[in-house]
C-alpha cells in the first residue's frame, strides 16, 4: 500500500486519485466517509486531519498528508511514473501548460462541481452564477481543445496525457449530472472519449465504461470513427 | 386529470430521523406543496404546508408526511422490527425523472451488467431467467418472485461473485421494496427499499433504505455502495424518454424480462395511480 485515501464515492476530485492510482497501477488502502448524508467530512476527526473539511485526503506512508487534489495528483506521478509522461518534468514550458490546467480544474470543480452537488443532493448555491460559470468554463475548455485539435494535438498540454487531463476530466464528464449535456462540446466529447479510452480507465457513476472496449476481440473504436 | 388526487392519498417520505436538529428548518416539497419542515426538541419534527400542519408518522427511519386529512395506511416492512439487522438510511438523492419511472428502473434486473457492471451484473451473464409475478390480491401489492442472476459483487458483504436470489414488492405506487440473498447468513435476505418523494411529475427525491446482515462492513462502506448503485441509475433514468412512465404496452414494447414492470404499469392503470405516467398511454 503506497497511500491511503480518504474516499467518497459520487466525488469527482476522489475519483481523479482513484483514476490516476489506476492508470498507473498503483495500490492503496480506501476509507469510506460518509459525505452524505453524515457530513463525516465536517466532524472533528477529519477535521483534524484535514481542517478544509473536503475531501479527498491523502496519507503518505512516511506521514505526508495532502488535501489538495491537484497536489495528489502531482504527488503520483512523480512517485509512480518512471516515464516522467504524466507530470512532465523535462519540458519546462509543458510543464508551465500542465500547471495552468489544474488550475483551471478548480474553476470546473467551483462550477460543475457545485451545480452538480445542487442537483444531485440539493446542495444550496446560487443556480443561476453556478450555471452561468459552467457553461463559460466549458467553452473555454472546447476553444482549447479545438485549437489543440487543428495543431493536430490530442491532450489538454501535447501529445500525451498529463495530471492535467485527469484534473479536468471528472467534473467535465461529469456536467450531464448537473443538467448540462455535452451535445455542444463536440472537441470536449472526443478528448472525453479518449481519456475512457486509455489503459487502466475505471469508471464511477455518471461516468461509463466503452462498452465497445469490453468487447473479446479487443476492438476499440479509432478516432477517425468519432 | 394527472391523478395528483390519487397521489395524495399516500404518505411519502420526507426527512429521515435525527435529520434536523431542534431549531433547525428546512423546504422541502411535495406533490407540488411547498413544505416547511422544524425539528423540536427530543428528535421531533413538524410539517406545514401554508401554515397547515400535517399528519406525520415516523418509520424505517424516516418522517412520512401525507396531503390527505383520510389517508391509506402506511405499508409495513416485517423486517424492520428485526433488531439484529443492520438499518441504513443512505439520504437522498434528487433525480429529473418521474417518480414512477425510478420505481420502476429499481424493479428491472436486465440492466444489472450494463449499468451496474461488475457489481450487479456482468457480461456474458446477461440472461434473464423465467420468473413469477402476481398481484397479492389480500395487500394489493404487485409481487415478483423466484428471480436468479449471476452477480459479480451482490452487496458490500460479498466475497465474489454469487448466483444472486430476488423478491420484489411493490406496496405502494412509489415505494419499491426487494429481498435478496444474504451472503453472510443463508436462510436470511437482505432488504432493500427505495422509498420515492415526488416533488412534480418529473422530479423526485429519493430515500434508498437497507436492512441488511452484515456485522464487518462499516456504516459509510454500506451507504456508498448503495450510493454507487443507484448513481449509476441516476443518468440513466434523467435520459428516459418520454419522461412520464407510459402505462400501456406500445410506445415501450416490453420482453418476457420487463414482466414485473408490465405488471407494476396494469396495477397503476387500475388503481387510477396517474401522478407521474402519461396520459392516453
Amino acid at each position: 500500500m503506497s497511500f491511503t485515501l480518504h474516499n467518497y464515492v459520487l466525488s469527482g476530485n476522489c475519483y481523479k486519485i482513484r483514476l490516476m492510482a489506476s492508470l498507473l497501477n498503483v495500490t492503496y488502502e480506501s476509507i469510506a466517509v460518509d459525505f452524505h448524508p453524515g457530513q463525516e467530512h465536517k466532524s472533528e476527526p477529519l477535521l483534524q486531519l484535514n481542517p478544509a473539511g473536503t475531501l479527498p485526503v491523502l496519507t503518505t506512508t512516511d506521514g505526508t498528508v495532502l488535501t489538495e487534489t491537484q497536489a495528489m495528483l502531482v504527488w503520483l506521478a512523480q512517485q509512480h511514473d518512471p516515464s516522467n509522461s504524466w507530470w512532465p518534468v523535462h519540458s519546462k514550458p509543458q510543464i508551465t501548460r500542465v500547471v495552468q490546467w489544474l488550475g483551471f480544474a478548480s474553476r470546473l470543480t467551483a462550477t460543475v462541481g457545485e451545480l452538480r452537488l445542487h442537483s444531485m443532493l440539493n446542495k444550496p448555491v446560487n443556480v443561476t452564477a453556478v450555471k452561468t460559470g459552467a457553461k463559460v468554463v466549458l467553452r473555454e475548455l472546447e476553444s482549447h481543445l479545438t485549437e489543440q485539435r487543428i495543431n493536430n494535438l490530442q491532450w489538454l498540454t501535447g501529445d500525451t496525457p498529463t495530471v492535467a487531463d485527469i484534473a479536468c476530466f471528472p467534473y467535465t464528464a461529469l456536467s450531464p449530472d448537473a443538467g448540462i449535456e455535452h451535445d455542444d462540446y463536440p472537441a470536449i466529447r472526443r478528448w472525453l472519449h479518449r481519456l475512457r479510452s486509455l489503459p487502466g480507465f475505471i469508471t464511477m457513476p455518471g461516468i461509463y465504461e466503452l462498452h465497445e472496449l469490453r468487447k473479446p476481440d479487443g476492438y476499440t473504436v479509432s478516432d477517425a470513427t468519432l | 386529470m394527472n391523478g395528483i388526487e390519487h397521489a395524495l392519498e399516500y404518505w411519502y417520505p420526507i426527512a429521515m430521523h435525527n435529520e434536523l436538529s431542534n431549531g433547525q428548518t428546512r423546504r422541502a416539497r411535495l406533490l407540488e406543496k411547498e413544505l416547511l419542515l422544524s425539528g423540536g426538541a427530543n428528535d421531533s419534527l413538524t410539517v406545514t404546508c401554508n401554515e397547515r400542519p400535517l399528519a406525520l408518522q415516523s418509520a424505517f427511519d424516516h418522517w412520512w408526511v401525507t396531503l390527505s386529512e383520510n389517508p391509506l395506511p402506511l405499508f409495513t416492512i416485517p423486517e424492520a422490527d428485526e433488531a439484529e439487522r443492520r438499518f441504513v438510511p443512505c439520504g437522498v438523492v434528487r433525480v429529473a425523472c418521474s417518480p414512477l419511472r425510478a420505481v420502476e428502473n429499481f424493479l428491472d434486473i436486465a440492466h444489472f451488467p450494463f449499468v451496474h457492471t461488475d457489481v450487479l451484473g456482468a457480461e456474458p451473464h446477461t440472461e434473464v431467467y423465467k420468473y413469477d409475478v402476481k398481484i397479492d390480491e389480500s395487500k394489493d401489492e404487485v409481487i415478483a418472485s423466484n428471480i436468479r442472476f449471476y452477480q459479480p459483487q451482490a452487496a458490500k458483504s460479498a466475497e465474489g461473485g454469487i448466483e444472486t436470489e430476488y423478491i420484489y414488492r411493490v406496496p405502494a405506487p412509489m415505494v419499491a421494496i426487494l429481498y435478496k440473498t444474504c451472503p453472510q447468513k443463508a436462510d436470511a435476505m437482505d432488504v432493500i427499499a427505495l422509498f420515492v418523494q415526488p416533488l412534480d411529475e418529473q422530479t423526485c427525491d429519493v430515500w434508498p433504505w437497507m436492512a441488511l446482515y452484515d456485522d464487518t462492513s462499516t456504516m459509510a462502506d454500506l451507504i456508498q455502495f448503495q450510493q454507487l448503485i443507484f448513481l449509476q441509475d441516476r443518468s440513466i433514468l434523467e435520459n428516459q424518454i418520454p419522461r412520464k412512465l407510459p402505462l400501456d404496452p406500445g410506445l415501450e414494447i416490453p420482453t418476457r424480462a420487463d414482466l414485473t414492470s408490465i405488471s407494476y404499469r396494469r396495477w397503476l392503470k387500475k388503481r387510477g395511480a396517474y401522478y407521474g405516467a402519461l396520459e392516453n398511454c
